[in-house]
């Protein structure tokens, strides 16, 4: 559940990003944030992973208002999202593998738990045969598809994703989005940042189009 | 409670093998840490040995009283009695007849003694205390000089003060070296640190991006810090005990020439285990200081 009112992002220097922006996302849902590149998208998505504080407005994540979140709380929020980003943020000094177990070393989970919860995340993205290679040696979908491992490991209860297709053939970011939507399936609340949504078999997407910053009338 | 301590196992192992991961690096700040340990830990052990030393020599010191020219029999045995009921330890007489035979005895001396007119010599006592503290020395010195017939009692207590003194002044000198080195101790852990937070840059950054908390992401430092500086102080503890084996024999030579048994005292296991804690304690800090400094400069 996420409600965003009067939303606004200004940078240093006094661009604004995000306008006086107001919406609502159900729990469950499977949304797409798309828009002209310069919209805005990435911003609001990092305002959602509270990356950035809101300027004015309020955001609320779970229950919590991120504009006066407390530093402290900020760990235990991002533990109930699942980021994935368009660079994916790997860690190539470890395996497949450890990168996904590194979600679960930080809530403390027993090693044999973590490794089969861990095992489980990499089979539901189809790389468990490939969980001892190091992700550099993986090709670019299959780095994604690792990414959304590690950011599904937690059982999180919403994904945000940042362009998770942007430099993906056509095969691969159909993949990503099948998983994206099998996800959302099991009540999984998705948010999609892209400039090229994929329709979802049997569900039309809520897409939430942004103009400069605010919603596209 | 479980769950506490497994995350300080994993943030243990975390740091092992960050330390492992750099083994030449982690080498040689152990080398630098052993070092800047090993000085002031080295003054240490000398100067309990040169205790130990002050002590064994101070173990023959004698307290000689001298009677007055021509003191009668009584306020000898006066002497005597006093000596019997209140001193601790050995005592002798030696009456003026036998200090001038003892003195004619001596090489070189007989002719002189028998061109003197009379014996000059006064009766003395030579005691041996048992307790050879410099208090009680002078305390003896001060209740001999005041029995009546005594005109002059002698005490071999000046070198003693002055080993004291010198020994005050060795200790405070190692407590400053030891304070400087601990200073430098901190710098090196701050500086070693810091490279590995920044080498650990990208890990930290998606770390805190998937929920870590500023406690996960600074323990494992805390624990690099700590281990470098308790396995610096066990290299410091090693290169100690190697010195000390080396100067074990021309010692133990040297002190045979001066007719003594003393030997070299090794580092006691309470002595490293101190030393090993306050290279944990230093190291623990030093990171404390880097993690800080290095991760606001990362935000």
């Amino acid at each position: 559940m996420i409600v965003c009112s009067g939303l606004t992002k200004r940078y240093p220097g006094g661009y604004e990003a995000i306008k006086d922006l107001s919406f609502e996302i159900a729990g469950g849902d499977m949304v797409f944030i798309t828009g002209h590149s310069g919209a805005g998208k990435t911003t609001l998505l990092k305002l959602l992973s509270a990356i950035e504080r809101p300027t004015a407005g309020s955001l609320i994540v779970n229950g919590q208002n991120l504009a006066a979140l407390r530093r402290a709380a900020l760990p235990y929020l991002r533990r109930n999202l699942g980021l994935i980003f368009q660079d994916q943020k790997l860690l190539f000094d470890r395996s497949a593998l450890d990168n996904v177990l590194l979600p679960l070393e930080i809530i403390g989970l027993p090693p044999r738990e973590a490794q089969r919860r861990a095992r489980a995340a990499l089979d539901k993205v189809g790389l468990l045969d490939r969980e001892k290679a190091n992700p550099i040696a993986l090709s670019g979908g299959e780095q994604q598809r690792l990414a959304i491992a590690r950011a599904v490991v937690n059982r999180p209860t919403i994904l945000l994703a940042d362009e998770p297709t942007a430099n993906l053939d056509p095969d691969s970011a159909r993949q990503v989005f099948d998983l994206f939507s099998a996800f959302n399936q099991v009540r999984v609340t998705v948010i999609i940042a892209t400039h090229a949504p994929h329709g979802v078999p049997g569900r039309k997407p809520r897409l939430i189009t942004l103009d400069h910053g605010r919603l596209a009338p | 409670m479980k769950t506490w301590l497994r995350q300080h196992l994993a943030a243990l192992r975390r740091a092992l093998r960050r330390l492992w991961a750099a083994p030449l690096n982690t080498l040689l700040s152990l080398l630098v840490i052993g070092i800047a340990m090993t000085l002031p830990a080295a003054g240490y052990v000398l100067l309990d040995n040169l205790k130990a030393l002050g002590k064994s020599a101070a173990g023959v010191q004698q307290i000689s009283i001298f009677m007055q020219a021509g003191a009668g029999r009584e306020l000898v045995q006066g002497v005597e009695a006093h000596l019997e009921a209140n001193v601790p330890g050995q005592w002798h007489f030696v009456p003026r007849e036998t200090a001038l035979n003892r003195l004619k005895a001596t090489e070189g001396m007989a002719e002189i003694v028998a061109s003197l007119p009379r014996n000059p010599l006064p009766d003395a006592f030579i005691i041996e205390p048992r307790d050879a503290a410099p208090e009680t020395l002078e305390a003896l010195r001060a209740d001999f000089s005041a029995l009546p017939g005594v005109t002059h009692v002698q005490l071999d207590s000046a070198w003693i003060k002055r080993f004291d003194a010198f020994l005050r002044l060795g200790k405070l000198t190692v407590s400053l070296l030891a304070a400087v080195f601990a200073v430098g101790l901190i710098a090196v852990t701050f500086n070693t640190i810091r490279l590995q937070v920044l080498a650990q840059a990208e890990e930290i950054q998606v770390a805190r991006l998937i929920g870590a908390t500023d406690a996960f992401i600074r323990r494992p430092f805390y624990y690099s810090g700590a281990l470098q500086g308790a396995l610096g102080g066990l290299a410091a503890g090693l290169i100690i005990t190697l010195g000390l084996e080396a100067l074990a024999a021309p010692v133990a030579e040297l002190a045979s020439l001066y007719g003594s048994t003393f030997t070299l005292q090794g580092l006691s296991p309470l002595l490293l285990a101190l030393l090993t804690g306050i290279g944990a304690s230093l190291g623990w800090l030093g990171a404390q200081l880097s993690v800080s400094m290095a991760l606001r400069q990362m935000e």
